[in-house]
């Protein structure tokens, strides 16, 4: 079975190229605009892994992995935070909100199922 | 069209979508500057322009975002206070950007002396460019610019002088690595680690369970095996070291030499120790203090979040075809609906009942195609503010741009072609319109000029209107320039209007020396020209002190208009009744003659210019008995009336106008056409010329021409 | 059919047509479809061969009476008269004629120039003639006959 990958991402230029690289790398994948819509996407679509951007409206990125960590069923649940700034803050951030990994804005396509890789089995 | 093309596509059309939102966002700073959930917006919306930028390798407008949203980001984070200087350096900001964007969607070069300018700006205010330059620094702009772009954009590498570094190829790598709880709580696996050391060569794994206790006295939550990994690989520690990256801190990680003899730990960076910050010295004044951001990260709900619109993009193409489809099937419906009531049936007939629910599916259906196409001018007079903020400060004339109706929707190609048009009235507005800061002084007048653009949906058609409370026209010297140029005969009697129309005379420029705003060989006659070649027209008031408005009337192509269908010298036409007042048989009415031939109908104290539609359309001469007339009273805009003449009325109902312009060209006092029910053609009578008719004035043949009258 | 692709070669379909008893023709290329005469909705302020609009299937067109156009006289139309529709220059126009002849085949190699002894309009209407069985075929140039749509009032 395909695994599955839910991206939140609140840009449409984001989603579409995500959903491209995903695709093309053998993944479904699931799309959410902000983190609010991603919590509820979970639910339904149980996705294998979730990519994640910072800045949304509604539901930020950070929000959203809080979401996720509390949630008894979903806290396995591997989540790359997809993000422009690799400060190093950002990441700690990221962490210590429970990101399992990231991933630099832009991408390529290697590096991102590398990523993937690293976090999904 | 391959998919990086389409993504591109998608780039450009969320450029569009984020810069409106930045506008927006803009504007409403200008009210409140501490509104957070605004900032926010406007911070994501240059953020989501960065990524996208960043992801097509449009590296001018990549390092241009980055320094707005630095700076964007500090006011976020309340390290830095929006105050006037930076809001105006905000919307200039949010113009180059749109240029950039242009630049990079055309191919072209942006204007990068320009940019240079405001990049420095944006890092001069950035307090994270102030505290980057060294004290004793040279070139601070340039030496900034460089650091922020260096350290965001690296990728991240642990620290790189340990002992195993690049180089450093030869042998196995052993590494002793124990996962602590975080890691499995952040998901992360130690299988999937090892999986990824794999693929970098010959892995050997060994366990070492002698911290695990018995079952009975597990504690699942802590981790209590260590691996030893024998990694034999070409791969230098540094690359190897990135596949701990995400678990850095969540595990002990020691790199042992391949010589088990001498067993020399590694410091496994933990995360809060040495490795960013010795990497990155410059970077903690810049990214400013994590707790801090925090606390405003927590985005609240935005009211226009651009990413929350569930929309779909469609070929124009296809709505076009789609719209003139259901044209024809609303004709048809029409025709259909005719033929049954000529058969006379039943009034319970099932034929009948069905007839009337086509009827109002299809003008649904119709409506709703229409609305495909329509969009709010929002955006257009978005474009415009900028406009004026360009004009005003090159004129040195401030000016305050105010807009209403931005949600007033109009045809999508009307929306693109206006902006030209609107372009030039903008400019002139603000040139010529308003006049300079001593003359506003001495005139009592606030220093800060206004230019208003409204929009609104009237007689069937989009009016758009701009206005400047400037001084007015100039009559005399208008006049007199026209008169110079041979334009009008020295003796010729003009009304004031005709004064103000004389501006849309081919080559008229008011300005006796060109200026390099207004004067780009490009006069009034071109704007009355692209707005005609739209259908429609433009007209032009003035009042001398209180400034000058110019009303564009477009049709709104392709839509209903509800019409009085009439008959009038053996023609039928539409009269739009949206600005009919009142219909009255002229046996009924008080008519006395005026002059040769002109006629008033005398109604509540008013005397109302009458004129005979037949004659107005050139198919008779006026009849001289009203007697079995009937009189339509019409509205203008501007509260003028008049009495129009016509033989019968036959009923009002919504037709579909057809434009003439396609197939034939404009036609002076129609409006558009429609198709009846019988499937004649029927014109629509264009109101606002009968007006113009009733002013009953003589210009000169040449003024007649000119304004196309 | 694509108007640049209708011209190439020299062997070519004409449709041939009566108007005041003289016989013209045009390229195929141009002609969409022939109908009837019915009708057509007078227009203001029009020039005299414009006879009027009509209705083709939910198109809103004008009709232009040839031979009024040709200086050849008014047409006093009936339901036997003929409108060829063309398209020309993107616009669509229909032709009011007296009545459709022929198809025919021709080599524009074997066009004759106008000889100069014609009216003003005759001139400035027609591109030549061929002649085929001893009939005088004049060939109607219709960008010409139809007048540019400049956007300009009329």
């Amino acid at each position: 079975m395909r695994q599955k990958i839910l991206a939140v991402d609140d840009s449409r230029t984001m989603r579409g190229m995500l959903e491209q690289a995903l695709t093309t790398a053998g993944y479904d994948v699931e799309l959410a605009e902000d983190g609010k819509q991603g919590l509820e996407k979970l639910e339904n679509d149980k996705p294998d892994l979730a990519i994640t951007d910072i800045n949304m409206p509604r539901l930020d990125g950070f929000g959203f992995i809080e979401g996720v960590r509390n949630q008894p069923f979903l806290r396995g649940l591997p989540i790359l935070v997809l993000t422009t700034e690799s400060a190093p803050e950002l990441k700690e951030r990221a962490r210590s909100a429970g990101a399992t990994g990231w991933i630099v804005k832009p991408f390529d396509e290697v590096k991102l199922v590398a990523a993937i890789r690293r976090v999904l089995a | 069209m391959n998919s990086k093309t389409n993504l591109r596509e998608l780039f450009f059309q969320e450029c569009e979508d984020l810069l409106e939102s930045l506008t927006d966002g803009f504007a409403e700073l200008e009210h409140d500057s501490t509104d957070m959930e605004t900032i926010n917006a406007v911070f994501r919306a240059v953020h989501s322009i960065k990524g996208g930028a960043g992801a097509f390798g449009m590296e001018t407008l990549v390092e241009f975002a980055h320094a707005f949203e630095n700076l964007l980001d500090e006011v976020r984070a309340g390290e830095n206070t929006v105050n006037p200087e930076m809001l105006s350096l905000f919307l200039q900001s949010g113009d180059h950007l749109a240029d950039l964007v242009d630049a990079a969607q055309s191919g072209t070069e942006p204007d990068l002396v320009h940019g240079g300018e405001l990049l420095a700006q944006l890092l001069t205010l950035s307090n994270a460019g102030g505290d980057a330059v060294p004290a004793a620094g040279g070139a601070p702009e340039t030496s900034c610019t460089n650091e922020i772009g260096d350290v965001d954009f690296q990728p991240l590498t642990l620290d790189l002088d340990s002992p195993l570094s690049e180089g450093e190829e030869a042998g196995p790598v052993v590494m002793r690595f124990t996962a602590l709880k975080d890691l499995y709580v952040n998901g992360n696996d130690p299988a999937l680690l090892f999986r990824a050391l794999e693929e970098m060569g010959d892995l050997s794994v060994e366990a070492d369970l002698t911290a695990l206790r018995s079952l009975a006295e597990l504690d699942w939550d802590e981790p209590a095996i260590t691996w030893t990994l024998t990694l034999d690989t070409t791969r230098t520690e540094t690359e190897i070291r990135e596949v701990f990256e995400f678990v850095e801190g969540f595990c002990l990680l020691e790199f042992l030499s391949d010589d088990p003899g001498s067993d020399t730990p590694v410091d496994p960076a933990p995360p809060h120790s040495a490795g960013p910050d010795a990497t990155a010295p410059a970077n903690a004044s810049m990214a400013g203090s994590p707790t801090d951001q925090d606390s405003v990260r927590s985005d609240g709900p935005t009211r226009k979040a651009a990413g929350t619109k569930n929309t779909i993009r469609v070929d124009l193409d296809r709505v076009e075809r789609l719209i003139n489809i259901v044209g024809e099937l609303v004709i048809s419906e029409a025709m259909l609906s005719q033929s049954v009531t000529e058969m006379k049936l039943d009034s319970d007939n099932k034929v009948g009942t069905a007839m009337g629910q086509l009827k109002q599916l299809s003008s649904q259906l119709q409506e709703s195609v229409i609305a495909i196409r329509a969009q709010p001018v929002k955006s257009l007079f978005q474009r415009m503010s900028r406009i004026v903020r360009e004009v005003s400060q090159t004129t040195d004339k401030p000016a305050r741009f105010a807009t209403e109706g931005d949600y007033t929707e109009v045809d999508k190609t009307v929306i693109e072609r206006l902006v030209d048009p609107l372009t030039h009235m903008i400019r002139n507005a603000v040139d010529h319109g308003l006049e300079d800061r001593s003359a506003r002084a001495a005139a009592g007048k606030p220093e800060q000029g206004t230019v208003t653009l409204s929009a609104a949906h009237r007689s069937g058609r989009v009016l758009i209107r701009l206005s400047d409370d400037g001084g007015g026209i100039n009559r005399d010297k208008v006049r007199s320039i026209a008169e110079a140029r041979g334009l009008i005969s020295p003796d010729a009697e003009l009304s004031q209007s005709e004064i103000d129309n004389l501006l849309f005379l081919p080559g008229f420029s008011t300005n006796d020396e060109v200026t390099n705003l207004s004067g780009r060989g490009v006069g009034m006659d071109v704007v009355k020209n692209e707005i005609q070649a739209l259908g429609g027209r433009v007209s032009i008031e003035s009042e001398p002190g209180c400034g000058t408005s110019l009303t564009i009337s477009l049709p709104l192509t392709l839509a209903v208009l509800e019409g009085m269908i009439v008959e009038v010298a053996g023609a039928t036409v539409v009269v739009p009744t949206n600005m009919l007042r009142e219909t009255l048989r002229a046996a009924e009415a008080t008519i006395h003659a005026m002059g040769p031939g002109d006629r008033v109908l005398a109604s509540h104290g008013e005397m109302i210019p009458v004129i005979d539609l037949g004659a107005f359309l050139g198919f008779r001469t006026p009849p001289q008995d009203l007697s079995e007339h009937t009189l339509l009273l019409i509205d203008s805009e501007t509260g003028a009336r008049i009495a129009t003449v016509v033989d019968h009325l036959h009923e009002q109902r919504e037709v579909v106008i057809k434009g003439l312009e396609k197939n034939y060209g404009q036609v002076v006092g129609i409006s558009a056409a429609t198709i009846l029910g019988n499937g004649q053609i029927a014109l629509i009578v264009d109101t606002d010329q009968l007006f113009e008719k009733s002013r009953a004035v003589q210009p000169s043949a040449l003024f007649d021409k000119a304004i196309g009258a | 059919m694509d108007h640049a692709e209708a011209f190439q070669g020299n062997e070519r379909e004409i449709v041939t047509f009566r108007v005041s008893d003289q016989e013209f023709c045009v390229d195929i290329g141009y002609v969409r479809e022939i109908r009837g005469w019915s009708p057509t909705t007078v227009l203001p302020h029009a020039p005299d061969y414009v006879k009027g609009m009509m209705n083709l299937r939910g198109t809103v067109l004008p009709v232009m009476d040839l031979s009024l156009r040709l200086g050849l006289g008014a047409t006093e139309a009936t339901p036997r008269h003929v409108i060829i529709i063309l398209v020309v220059n993107d616009m669509t126009v229909g032709l009011l004629v007296e009545a459709v002849s022929d198809i025919l085949t021709v080599s524009y190699e074997d066009m004759k120039a106008t000889p100069d002894i014609g009216s003003t309009e005759t001139k400035n209407f027609v591109e030549g003639f061929f002649t085929v069985d001893d009939r005088m075929i004049r060939v109607v140039d219709v960008t010409c006959v139809v007048p540019a749509n400049t956007g300009e009032p009329r």
